[in-house]
């Protein structure tokens, strides 16, 4: 059983729901990406997500795109991320996942790219333009660690599709809670996702978190009661390119706190 | 001379090792359904008369396939032929794939499109249809080519379609195509996506390619009913791919007819400032599909450079890849330069003004055509007209005569 696993039978255990916090990797350099880490960390983050800069990145809004772009010119790679991960890996209790298209790990290798992540510390990865039909291309070289493939789930995804995406998923699902990119939103759908998210439950048990546009406790407070955590990422983003590391730990803590309550 | 039948892509969306279905699982559904739609409603008889009347008398089809006996004399060595796309309503290929999609948009009950452009022609021929069928269109186009293309960027305005201007990344094509791909994740209930060149997620390399194809079968007939015979060459200039996947195609099993494509140079392939992804790229995935790609070593994108706004993308169709690996087709490259002269010598030769992007298979022709006899044929797809781009070749010309 990996970290990120282990994290979620405890959650479970203790009734909560999960606070996953994306970053930019890189995004202000590599010593930024350490500090955000622990300071996430410091904070009750119950998994941290880096994402991996990419030059065309279209399931993306505004907020990661321009993230990943700084993060370009401060000359961040997928290299350079594991390496720095490795480096930290002793003093990073919560579990990391790695989020990143797909073309930058190609060119890294498959073979290389399992095992540089495995010895990172790494215990799961999001492609996001990786969908089932195309997982083959890294199953095989994942498989052979201890990471996790986690799938996305869409509000357009059909009812025999979620069935698919379900069956031997692993680590936790990742419900997409919009049509549309990354970033902040006023309002969502909670009755739409709510039929999709349900749907999904009732053929796995593998955990399912709502990401995309949940930027705040209000936000959060609509959909936790039918799914197993939230994922935040353009608003932390934000907050850290803007050096405002206490809203995020308001925020987390925010979050946090409401998960405690919800049955 | 007929090699084994072909077949591609398979039924993944795979054209060998090459294409498949690399996007976010939102988009997931829709592909899935225009794939369907595709194999249902596209082979049926009242599709197929609606869009062979529509080429005939909307478009202007069938486009001649012409004897450039000047430029032939000129050259001093094989005939060639032009296969006038250039005639086409909007002024190149573009509007053989646009109605294709359009009229199976409307048939899948989608009335919006939405579609990304380079030099503006495809933008056009989308704009252009969506006119005609009553439709709305959204078109994504970079900052850079808005300025580069001003007159097409209005055309498409008075044609009824809302342009946005891109400014993300590289303000090109390729940012162009991101910008569109998530308006589309985001409209995805009511909107077809025009894709406007092979490229991008199956099905739509093969829709735009079976589109275009008719192309290549209206040049083999045409041919044959002059010469009797099918062609020794046959000629076109590749971006994404489209004119020369349509001409290509029906001539793929015979492989007595020599296919060569023609990349752009641009500067010149070792100084880095070119378009020419099949000569100096390695495969990746980009916009949903594995292909060849201009990319660093760590796999992000490059920026192409051409001085034909239409050839500026950084990567070819799966198909165009695929073809270059098993041998069939040979991918070649002429400059910026060469583009230009080419573009002269058939304006004042032949009293047709060229695209810059055809330009580059003319330039290609011509070069090989001086080094055969005169009973080999080489046709050569003249995919668009050159008036969009007089104002680039004046710059670029005034510019060099204060060098």
């Amino acid at each position: 059983m990996n970290k990120l696993t282990e994290r979620f039978h405890r959650l479970k255990e203790n009734g909560e729901k999960a606070f996953v916090a994306y970053i930019m990797g890189g995004d202000g350099g590599m010593e930024r990406l350490k500090e955000d880490i622990f300071s996430l960390q410091a904070s009750g983050a119950d998994v941290i997500e880096v994402g991996v800069p990419f030059s065309d990145p279209v399931a993306d809004g505004p907020v990661i795109q321009d993230a990943g772009l700084r993060a370009l010119e401060a000359g961040t790679t997928l290299s350079t991320i594991l390496e720095t991960l490795r480096v930290i890996k002793a003093q990073v209790r919560v579990p990391l996942i790695l989020m990143t298209y797909i073309n930058p790990v190609l060119q890294y290798g498959v073979d290389k790219f399992a095992l540089d992540s495995e010895n990172a510390g790494v215990s799961g990865c999001i492609f996001p333009d990786l969908p089932l039909e195309e997982e083959g291309l890294v199953t095989g070289a994942l498989s052979k660690t201890d990471i996790s493939v986690i799938r996305l789930a869409s509000l357009t995804s059909p009812e025999e599709r979620l069935k698919r995406l379900a069956e031997d998923s692993e680590g936790f699902i990742y419900a997409v809670t919009v049509k549309g990119v990354t970033g902040e939103r006023a309002e969502l759908n909670a009755a739409e996702l709510e039929a999709k998210i349900s749907k999904l439950k009732t053929y796995t048990n593998t955990p399912v978190l709502a990401g995309f546009g949940i930027s705040t406790p209000s936000l959060a407070k609509k959909v936790l009661p039918f799914c197993d955590g939230v994922i935040v990422g353009s608003k932390i983003v934000n907050a850290f390119h803007q050096g405002k590391r206490e809203e995020v730990d308001e925020l987390i803590k925010g979050i946090k706190g409401l998960a405690l309550t919800v049955k | 001379m007929k090699m084994t039948a072909y077949k591609m892509p398979d039924q993944h969306g795979k054209y060998g090792a090459f294409g498949g279905k690399f996007v976010p699982e939102t988009l997931m559904n829709a592909i899935t359904e225009l794939e369907d739609a595709y194999n249902t409603i596209a082979s049926t008889d009242e599709f197929q008369e609606e869009f062979t009347s529509l080429l005939k008398n909307y478009v202007g089809r069938e486009t001649p396939l012409y004897f450039a006996k000047r430029l032939s004399e000129k050259t001093g060595g094989a005939k060639i032929y032009l296969k006038r796309e250039d005639l086409n309503h909007t002024g190149a290929h573009k509007i053989n794939n646009t109605l294709g999609q359009a009229l199976l948009a409307k048939r899948m009950g989608k009335n919006k499109v939405v579609a990304e452009t380079g030099a503006g022609q495809h933008g056009v021929a989308t704009a252009t249809v969506c006119a005609l069928l009553d439709m709305e269109a959204v078109i994504f186009m970079g900052e850079e080519d808005i300025q580069r293309q001003k007159l097409n960027v209005y055309r498409m305005e008075l044609l009824g379609a809302k342009v946005v201007s891109v400014t993300q990344g590289s303000r090109t094509l390729k940012d162009a195509v991101n910008e569109a791909l998530r308006y589309w994740v985001t409209n995805i209930d009511d909107t077809h996506y025009i894709m406007g060149s092979v490229l991008g997620p199956h099905p739509f390399p093969q829709i735009v390619r079976d589109f275009q194809s008719v192309i290549g079968k209206e040049t083999k007939e045409q041919f044959y009913t002059v010469e009797n015979k099918l062609p020794d060459y046959v000629v076109a200039c590749i971006g994404g791919g489209s004119n020369a996947m349509g001409m290509f195609y029906p001539f793929i099993e015979d492989q007595g007819v020599s296919l060569i494509g023609v990349e752009a140079a641009g500067k010149g392939i070792q100084t880095g400032f070119h378009a020419a992804s099949l000569t100096k790229g390695k495969k990746g995935i980009l916009h949903g599909a594995y292909m060849y790609l201009l990319q660093s070593e760590d796999g992000q994108i490059q920026e192409a450079h051409s001085i034909s706004a239409g050839l500026d993308y950084p990567g070819v169709g799966p198909e165009h890849s695929y073809l270059m690996e098993e041998g069939r087709v040979e991918y070649t490259s002429v400059t910026d330069e060469e583009a230009l002269s080419a573009f002269h010598l058939l304006t004042r030769t032949e009293g047709i003004i060229p695209a810059l992007e055809s330009s580059h298979a003319i330039a290609h022709a011509v070069k090989i055509a001086a080094e055969l006899p005169a009973d080999k044929s080489i046709v050569i797809c003249l995919s668009g007209r050159g008036d969009k781009d007089v104002d680039t070749i004046r710059k670029a010309e005034g510019r060099a005569e204060h060098e």
